[in-house]
């Protein structure tokens, strides 16, 4: 038998919200009943805390105290150096020399820079292939664009793991490209587990959030901005990069945020397509807590990675001050 | 002096998908010449705005441009500019960038451009305000920059649709006297598209009134005005009485069963007319001595004048009169023969 029944806490989450809305309309109805709507937000507030906020404080706690509970930063020195604790047992037992001989680790922070590469990659090619995909959904005189608008849609309804694995079959060493390669006389030849392969299934899988965005800022644009600039002596070409392009800069940066976070924190495409020859930070973050079972260490990783990003989120923000690209004002 | 003709229009047609919106236009338009486009909307005056433009192509006809044919000409190549109805102003840049626009495309030098930019803003007002951005301008503060941006380029026709349609009243007055002092003090020819007919009147040179499609008629606006070729033009063009009549013979109209003497000629005899008689034209008299009489069904004060619905016969006269009579009050009615225009029935004319 399948397992329908509602567990209890869901129940009581939907039926308190729908308690919740019903008192809301009520209230709405009747005006000056001087009860705040922000008390509404309460629910949502308090899920936020207990499954956003307390995770990140926890985080900060492992990441700053080591396996028995004491403060340390230890954890920071291994991600600059992982190999420090080899050489500090090293010279616990007296043997300075060869700890001297034993050099910096620099596993973790390669690592770091590789996905930042990677992640850097996979938005500058999706950028490249997304923005002329959605200048051409967006144009009006196109009757293909709202076809291909569903073309980008109907991929996205299938499971992110599903279309990852699906490359692997188009992919592998028996798999239909190479069938087709040998088929057509260039010869089989090994296209999974690199760099290309974990490249390509980044950018198939995060291109959809770089043309949507994009489309969207593109097909508010009103088409008389570009028929002025073509009035007053813009040629299509001028039109674009004068007009069409500083205006459509909200939703390249929203395109931007949305393809590089989950790049540089994705896992799961480096392992089935890369076949853990190109290791990237999230997998590395994941096999800290999983494999090495290292929380403390594990923890200091995810907090550098959150970092960076905050760093690198209020960095684009600054050239999308009016934060159409859904950010701070 | 005739001006030579800058732009003209040769059998022009329009389709889209099948649907005629412009049938056979034929116009052109003087150098310095203040023409407008007049008619309800629909009527395909911003489509032939447009094709002379270079924003759409006709479906059949040609453009031609001092003599030259430049119908497949796209916009930027195009000696015109235009004034957008919602004025389309770049939002990225401030109003001084949006006055260079145009400029800064022909490779001038910045003292230059900075030059003709600061004339402009002296130009429409608005003087001081080019680091401002566009957004923080009220709507006619907008329509400024707008006319100015496209001014600066120095058009040999500027194409103005409906610019001052979302200006209030008060202010979409003044424009239009600014406007109008503009295009005399540069000499520019203007191609204007409303469907205020007083705006049309106040403004033009020349008033094309157009409707589903077709020229009705082109003329200046008093010749419009006083002379309206059918009933369609008469009743767009300010108020009017419009009323079947028979032409008896030259000079002489019969219509709400009496007959009037009047100046029209050369329409035969025994001829049905639609006659047309402004409601300004029309002078209430006593009962004894009116041509017609009828009686006030009601009054209404429009400021400078009381409008009075006078039943007489089966026909209600619009009548404009500075003196009120009352309702339900007795009088007659006289026209003077100058004032009666006749005019092709509106299905004759149509052929």
């Amino acid at each position: 038998m399948i397992d329908l029944t509602l567990p209890a806490w869901a129940g009581w989450a939907m039926g308190c919200g729908l308690l919740l809305f019903i008192l809301m309309v009520a209230l709405s109805v009747r005006r000056n009943h001087g009860i705040k709507r922000s008390l509404f937000a309460m629910p949502y507030t308090l899920w936020m805390f207990i499954f956003t906020l307390l995770p990140c404080v926890l985080i900060a706690y492992y990441a700053l105290t080591d396996a028995n509970g004491r403060f340390t930063l230890d954890n920071f020195r291994s991600f600059w150096d992982s190999n420090h604790i080899m050489r500090e047992n090293l010279r616990a037992m007296g043997g300075d020399e060869m700890a001297a001989t034993v050099a910096r680790g620099s596993v973790n922070v390669d690592t770091l820079v590789y996905s930042l590469w990677m992640a850097f990659l996979c938005t500058a090619i999706s950028l490249v292939l997304g923005y002329p995909a959605a200048l051409f959904m967006a144009d009006r005189k196109m009757k293909l664009g709202a076809t291909l608008v569903v073309l980008f849609i109907i991929p996205m309804w299938m499971n992110f793991l599903l279309r990852t694995i699906a490359w692997m079959s188009l992919l592998e060493d028996n798999g239909l490209i190479n069938a087709f390669l040998e088929w057509i006389g260039i010869g089989r030849r090994q296209l999974m587990y690199n760099q290309q392969a974990v490249l390509l299934g980044m950018v198939y899988n995060f291109l959809p959030f770089m043309v949507f965005p994009i489309y969207t800022s593109l097909s508010k644009l009103d088409p008389k901005l570009g028929e002025a600039a073509q009035d007053l002596g813009c040629n299509e070409i001028r039109t674009l990069y004068k007009v069409t392009m500083p205006l459509s800069l909200p939703g390249v940066i929203s395109g931007i945020t949305m393809v590089f976070m989950p790049s540089v924190t994705t896992f799961f495409i480096p392992r089935v397509l890369g076949g853990g020859n190109t290791r990237m930070f999230g997998d590395l973050i994941e096999s800290t807590f999983k494999t090495a079972g290292n929380w403390n260490l594990g923890s200091a990783l995810s907090l550098i990675m959150m970092v960076l990003i905050l760093i690198s989120l209020s960095i684009l923000r600054k050239a999308d001050p009016n934060g159409e690209g859904g950010g701070i004002v | 002096m005739e001006e030579p003709r800058m732009i003209h229009l040769e059998n022009i047609s329009k389709e889209y998908d099948g649907v005629t919106v412009l049938d056979d236009i034929n116009l052109y338009i003087r150098k310095k010449e203040f023409v407008t486009l007049l008619g309800p909307s629909g009527c395909g005056k911003t489509t032939t705005l447009r094709i002379i433009g270079g924003f759409e192509y006709p479906t059949t006809g040609r453009v031609m441009f001092e003599g030259k044919d430049i119908t497949n000409l796209p916009p930027y190549k195009r000696r015109v500019n235009t004034v957008f109805q919602k004025y389309a102003l770049f939002p990225h840049l401030n109003v001084y960038d949006n006055i260079a626009f145009g400029l800064k495309l022909k490779k001038m030098s910045r003292a230059e451009i900075s030059k003709r930019v600061d004339k402009m803003l002296n130009l429409v007002n608005m003087a001081g305000y080019g680091k401002r951005s566009v957004d923080s301008l009220s709507g006619g503060q907008q329509q400024r920059i707008a006319i100015a941006r496209s001014l600066v380029n120095e058009p040999e026709v500027l194409l103005l649709d409906e610019p001052l349609g979302a200006l209030d009243l008060k202010l979409r007055k003044e424009m239009q006297l600014e406007l109008k002092s503009m295009q005399q003090q540069l000499g520019i020819t203007f191609l204007y598209v409303t469907h205020d007919q007083e705006e049309a009147l106040t403004m033009s040179d020349t008033i094309v009134v157009m409707n589903a499609g077709h020229i009705l008629q082109i003329g200046t606006p008093k010749k419009i005005y006083d002379e309206p070729q059918n009933a369609f033009v008469a009743n767009f063009i300010g108020e009017s009485n419009i009323i079947p009549g028979t032409m008896i013979r030259d000079e002489l109209v019969h219509f709400s069963g009496v007959d009037f003497p009047c100046v029209d000629a050369g329409f035969g005899e025994n001829v049905p007319v639609d006659v047309v008689v402004r409601p300004e034209d029309i002078v209430i008299v006593g009962e004894d001595i009116g041509q017609l009489t009828g009686t006030v069904k009601s009054v209404l004060f429009k400021g400078v004048h009381y409008e009075m619905m006078i039943e007489s016969g089966d026909f209600t006269w619009k009548v404009h009169s500075t003196s009120m009579q009352p309702a339900g009050s007795r009088v007659g009615l006289s026209i003077v023969p100058f004032n009666i225009h006749i005019m092709h029935p509106m299905k004759e004319a149509a052929k």
